[in-house]
């Protein structure tokens, strides 16, 4: 029978990917725990010297192991066992597809960037003497030289380094968009066929150190934009190896296997064990037992199943072992209709357009109708149409949006840095100036508000020397409840007579009488657990009873340590704050009482919420959701911005706007300030790049935007914007508002 | 003017020489981990004498 397997170990060799010529085998492992170079350093010595690797190397800024193995002699599994010895805690995984493409893409942007910068030196070096021959009278056949020259180098490089605002460009035709890489890729194109025209009539401006500069800045923007995907994405990743998502299966000649959550397909039989999580959505084929649904439901009482009824991913298995038959994800009703829920909010959340989009918006129409009438206006003022074309492309150059490129990326690096200083993720990119918006704070109660593990509310009404029993007994058990009293005494010893009685409790012999350590019927104690119930709403409650001796503990998750003091400065910050729950509403009202929130709601199901949201936004508010549950998830996308802890269901992780690493629920504190501050910051780029205009514009359509004059103006305003962007990293984790 | 035609291949070929460097150490990974790599700089290259080697050296 399922409950006495013992548990095998994971197949760690499903992680090993063989090098090509298949002699040597690598493991790629998450490391919990790294901080300094001196851990990098422990971790590198002490595997290679490990018999079979070859190499091993760590990745301080990503977290993570890379091992190289002969391939006969790969033992993953002695890996784990000797970094648990020296204190980390690792967890295999395989780097997924869309990581390997984004790392790839990142690399691809850093050589477009190597070449941009190469040839925007070099073609510098020419421009200068060429801007200084005005002067002092360069004569013609060098400038000429001179002019080949840049447009040998500024040609290939245009070619190479403008491919990825090329891509974008086409692309966005081909949807017939318009985004600000088709007046980019616009103006390139023009400048440089205008300057080779120019230098075959051997004329004295050629634009080929504009072109290279303006490649070069924009590059800068979209990498920063890159290094800020790829290093919340790095983390995120490991977040999910750290969760170790296993199931075990049964493999067709009906032995049981641990297998990665990946590796479960509608269909299969899974086995989840007291105390697991269910690994996927299924039916009970064998088994009764209690399920903990507060990370889906959001309700802290627990359910009765048995064979035939339905469990889903994420709940947690109290009483005994189940055996469960996987359903596709479409046939449990829960998930379905939250699915169903999570597009229909997509759908009226109306699609929000970022800062840097509207600008784009606006910028096309603008700087074409600016060039046109430039070259029109020139035409009437009776020069000729060469020299009328000449400046209006010169006006096309000037306006290349080097600063608006660079205006929002390099805010959201320095605010993503320091978010991440903070303990808090970004998941999209428009997320920061969403956040600074808001105007109030929905809270979910369940795994938010409250910690995910439990503890015991009434210990100071317990003896010690009931406890340090209960404890002892609670040791035999795998049941979470009993893992919340075992915790309370570090050094206790299991008892050897005792014994679990599944779905009831745990039962031992010490000094001659019969202990009970369970539910409220185990240990005959029906009408207490009912006072004690009553005292204190949102526990479950647990009896133990030693000959006439009776206790009750009233178990509950604890609500975070910080809870109320960062509501507190929520308030502070004239944010009001609510928490809409799918708990029972005495328990929810009691948290509120607790925490010091005024409005709160009980019993909300999952398309509740979401109504409650969009209710709130038809009403102008911006709400923030901060919740973790499944039944949150479609909360979460309704909100105009969301916070998920990092032990949040992955449904919910994948629909948060950001996600909280760590315990502490004030680090929503400076990650909204950090936020505001951000945006203020981009918005006042944004008008930098706007006040650049209105004095180079002039400058341009007057026919006075020499070469000079552009390098000038573009790299000024690039680096104006930049270094405006650095300052969004100067906001600490402390300042007003928060308390300490 | 006969020094530019010397100079300038000397200066285009110096700042090819540093992108080849730089396309070079970018295929080979070496941005891959820069928090790491700072401080490798500072560590040495391999422990050189054991604390507990087993022939006692």
């Amino acid at each position: 029978m399922a409950t006495a397997l013992a548990t095998p170990a994971a197949d760690l060799r499903q992680f090993l990917r063989l090098s090509p010529d298949e002699a040597f085998a690598s493991l790629d492992l998450a490391v919990e725990g790294i901080k300094c170079a001196a851990c990098m350093a422990t971790i590198e010595r002490a595997i290679s010297r490990e018999p079979g690797v070859v190499a091993a190397r760590v990745n301080l800024g990503a977290r993570r192991l890379h091992v190289t193995f002969e391939r006969r002699e790969a033992d993953p599994a002695r890996i784990l066992r000797r970094l648990d010895e020296l204190g980390f805690k690792a967890y295999p995984f395989s780097p997924r597809h869309s990581e390997d493409s984004k790392a790839q893409e990142m690399r691809r942007l850093l050589r477009c960037l190597g070449v941009a910068a190469f040839a925007s030196m070099n073609v510098m070096l020419l421009s200068v003497a060429v801007w200084s021959g005005h002067e002092t009278g360069l004569d013609a056949t060098t400038r000429d030289l001179f002019h080949w020259l840049s447009a040998l180098i500024a040609l290939p490089t245009a070619a190479y380094s403008g491919r990825p605002f090329y891509e974008s460009a086409i692309a966005a035709l081909k949807a017939r968009r318009v985004n600000m890489d088709v007046p980019i890729t616009l103006g390139i194109c023009l400048a440089l066929v205008m300057s080779v025209f120019e230098v075959l009539r051997h004329g004295e401006h050629a634009y080929f150190d504009g072109v290279v500069m303006l490649l070069f800045f924009l590059l800068i923007g979209r990498t920063l934009d890159q290094v800020m995907q790829r290093r919340t994405q790095l983390v995120a990743a490991n977040l999910a190896a750290l969760r170790a998502e296993h199931a075990t299966k049964r493999l067709p000649d009906g032995t049981w296997r641990d297998v990665p959550i990946d590796m479960v397909e509608p269909g299969d039989v899974i086995l989840v064990r007291i105390g697991d999580r269910v690994a996927a959505d299924g039916r009970i084929e064998d088994g009764r037992s209690d399920i903990d649904q507060s990370l889906v439901t959001g309700e802290t009482a627990h359910r009765a199943v048995r064979p035939g009824d339905e469990v889903y991913a994420g709940t947690q298995n109290l009483g005994g072992a189940l055996v469960i038959r996987v359903l596709k994800s479409q046939e449990g009703t829960l998930l379905a209709g939250v699915e169903r829920l999570l597009a229909q909010a997509a759908q009226t959340k109306g699609a929000y357009i970022r800062l840097a989009d509207r600008a784009a918006r606006l910028y096309p129409p603008f700087v074409h109708t600016v060039a046109l009438l430039t070259f029109i206006g020139w035409m009437m003022m009776g020069l000729g149409w060469h020299d009328a074309l000449m400046i209006a492309i010169t006006v096309l150059i000037i306006t290349c949006p080097c600063a608006l490129g660079l205006a929002v990326p390099a805010v959201q690096v320095v605010a993503a840095g320091a978010m991440f200083r903070n303990g808090i993720l970004i998941q999209s990119g428009d997320a920061i100036e969403r956040l600074a918006e808001i105007d109030r704070v929905v809270f979910d109660k369940t795994g938010t508000l409250t910690l995910p593990a439990a503890d015991i509310a009434n210990r100071d009404e317990i003896p010690a020397d009931d406890l340090a029993l209960a404890a002892r007994l609670a040791l035999t058990s795998r049941h979470p409840l009993a893992a919340a009293i075992s915790a309370q005494d570090r050094s206790a010893k299991p008892l050897s007579t005792a014994r679990e009685v599944p779905g009831e409790g745990v039962k031992a012999c010490h000094s001659g009488q019969v202990v009970r350590l369970g539910s409220a019927t185990f240990c005959e104690a029906i009408p207490e657990a009912e006072a004690l119930a009553a005292r204190f709403p949102g526990a479950s409650i647990v009896a133990f009873r030693h000959g006439e001796r009776l206790a009750l503990f009233a178990i509950r998750q604890p609500y975070r340590e910080d809870a109320a003091a960062t509501i507190a400065a929520l308030g502070a910050m004239k944010l009001p704050t609510e928490i809409i729950s799918g708990d029972r509403p005495r328990a929810v009202a009691e948290a509120a009482r607790d925490l010091g929130i005024a409005n709160w709601r009980g019993g909300a199901l999952p398309g509740d919420k979401v109504t409650w949201l969009q209710q709130m936004k038809q009403f102008g508010a911006r709400p923030l959701m901060i919740g973790d549950g499944l039944n949150d998830a479609p909360a979460l996308a309704a909100g105009h911005a969301s916070i998920a802890p990092a032990s949040a269901s992955q449904l919910a992780q994948t629909q948060a706007d950001f996600l909280l690493v760590g315990q502490r629920l004030g680090a929503i504190l400076p990650a909204i300030r950090i936020a505001r501050k951000a945006r203020w910051l981009m918005l006042e780029n944004l008008w930098i790049s706007v006040v650049y205009n209105l004095i180079a514009v002039p400058v341009a359509i007057l026919g006075h935007a020499t070469p000079l004059v552009a390098a000038l103006a573009m790299s000024g305003s690039s680096i104006i914007v930049t270094l405006n962007a650095l300052r969004a990293g100067r906001i600490s984790g402390e300042g007003p508002g928060e308390r300490p | 003017m006969n020094i530019l035609l010397i100079l300038i291949p000397l200066a285009l070929a110096l700042g090819g020489l540093g992108l080849a460097a730089f396309l070079w150490s970018l295929s080979n990974r070496q941005y891959e981990d820069l928090d790491g790599a700072a401080w490798r700089a500072l560590m040495d290259d391999e422990a050189p004498v054991l604390p507990r080697s087993e022939d006692g050296r």
